[in-house]
């Protein structure tokens, strides 16, 4: 067992420090979701009317409802800059080097999932922070009951990151994934509109918006925030995380998976 | 044995890349596995170290067969691969200790293995320096200390020479030389002539099959070129 452990404290440590190395990486990955908050949200404060829905006591502020949202932007993003990672590492052969390991190769990209997860979950609990700086402060126990939801919904982004990683070929098809993933994902979702809003302009809008797995993370993260737990957003997350993980083993797989074109 | 290769074959689509390829590699010993560009040497290295898996055929590495027992067999084997594999920003120490981390070693354990590895290669006043201030021939140096760290039986190196300076070649050729000296199994793509020392083992490698075994011997260059001319095989 100690094996894995020194495999997975190896792998975490890479990818923390590649974080820290690349200041620019970190920077970008917090002013983002501010822009958001500081010039998106204020501009629809008076646009956007939001009745009192679960987890929701009270009549909140736009800005408030985008938090969760904020934070699964995060690690969207985070999962994917894994893929990019991922795909870089094949790229510079050091993809070779994890996978002749003697490690399993499931136990392997399981370590480079957890590694993404404790990078983005860093950087939602500074964006909190930030946030709790501009006069947006959740329950205390929200703080730390999100953690385990942001582990959730970060493994199912990871996942998805990592089953990319095993489609795409090169470093240049990234902007795909951002034009045909991350912004389709993120715009229909609820973390910019609750479903209810988003059922007034289009029904059909709605059922897309309901069945994205992000919106399940999002609002995992939304009831986590204020100590409540939604077990539907909760199991639907762990489906999707259990198929895209599904997915990237099979991607993976030296017998069979896409891997087989790529690497050699 | 160390390494036995038995009727290995696999194809891209369509195409195939290995036929019914056997040999075998005797403990300590140095095997050049020579074949021009296109021969089949990478796709075999990529079955050698699991990257791919054949669908017929058998590989054994310490008598560990590695379709059965994978991860007892990829612990026996120490890799440099062609293209190289190296965090540029870590340092030479910082890049033994990801790679002793993958095979499961840690703390002190690790610390000895890989001071031990770096000297085995003259690499030990390095271990500070990064990856990205190394020329091309300490580069490599470092990934073969890198693929010993774990004390493997079989060194599998693909084509390590390439786009190195001469004295980097030789220097490199006979640092491995004396490893497999040292009884460490080493198998060894290339496909230059003069890497390859009269009394090394010998596997050429030609559109996939192999087409001469035996020993390095005298005149290689010529019976080389014979072997795989256009005509050939």
């Amino acid at each position: 067992m100690s094996a894995y452990l020194t495999c997975l404290g190896a792998i975490v440590w890479r990818e923390g420090l590649r974080f820290i190395l690349q200041r620019e990486r970190f920077f970008a990955a917090l002013v983002r979701p501010l822009v958001w908050l500081v010039v998106f949200a204020a501009g629809f404060r008076a646009a956007l009317g939001l009745s009192i829905t679960p987890p929701y006591q009270t009549y909140i502020t736009y800005e408030v409802y985008i938090i969760p949202g904020l934070c699964g932007m995060i690690q969207l993003f985070n999962g994917m800059q894994s893929s990019l990672s991922l795909v870089y590492d094949r790229e510079m052969g050091l993809m070779r080097l994890l996978l002749t390991s003697p490690l399993p190769r499931w136990w392997l990209l399981l370590c480079k999932l957890f590694a993404g997860v404790a990078v983005g979950v860093l950087q939602v609990y500074a964006f909190l922070a930030i946030a709790a700086a501009f006069g947006i402060v959740l329950p205390w126990a929200g703080y730390i009951l999100v953690l385990p939801a942001l582990v959730v919904s970060g493994l199912m982004l990871g996942a998805l990151g990592l089953l990319l990683s095993s489609t795409i070929r090169q470093l240049e098809n990234f902007a795909g994934v951002m034009n045909f993933v991350i912004f389709p994902m993120f715009f229909l979702s609820t973390a910019l509109y609750p479903l209810w809003k988003m059922a007034e302009g289009s029904v059909l809008l709605r059922d897309v918006c309901a069945v994205n797995p992000f919106s399940q993370a999002v609002e995992l993260i939304r009831f986590a925030l204020y100590a409540r737990l939604d077990a539907a957003a909760l199991g639907w997350t762990t489906l999707a995380f259990v198929v895209f993980l599904g997915g990237a083993l099979w991607g993976y797989d030296p017998a069979r998976g896409l891997i087989q074109r790529k690497i050699g | 044995m160390t390494l036995s290769v038995d009727a290995l074959s696999f194809r891209y689509g369509d195409r195939v890349a290995l036929d019914d390829v056997g040999f075998r590699v005797e403990r300590g010993r140095f095997c050049a596995l020579l074949g021009p560009n296109g021969a089949g040497k990478s796709t075999l290295f990529a079955l050698l170290t699991r990257l791919f898996v054949a669908p017929s055929g058998r590989i054994e590495v310490a008598g560990i067969d590695l379709a059965r027992t994978p991860r007892a067999a990829l612990a026996r084997i120490g890799i440099v691969f062609q293209q190289p594999t190296l965090d540029l920003d870590l340092t030479v120490r910082r890049n033994l200790t990801y790679a002793a981390a993958l095979h499961g070693l840690s703390g002190r354990a690790a610390a000895v293995r890989i001071d031990a590895a770096l000297d085995r290669l003259d690499m030990g006043a390095r271990a500070g320096e990064r990856a990205r201030d190394l020329n091309g021939g300490h580069r490599r140096r470092m990934e073969i200390a890198r693929a010993l760290v774990h004390g493997p039986d079989v060194l599998l190196l693909d084509e390590p020479t390439v786009g190195l300076d001469i004295a980097s070649r030789a220097a490199i050729t006979a640092h491995v030389h004396d490893l497999a000296a040292e009884g460490l199994t080493v198998l060894w793509a290339t496909h230059l002539v003069d890497e390859v020392r009269p009394e090394d083992a010998l596997v050429v490698l030609h559109r996939g099959r192999v087409v001469e075994t035996g020993a390095g011997g005298r005149d290689l260059s010529a019976r080389f070129s014979a072997l795989t001319r256009p005509a050939a095989a």
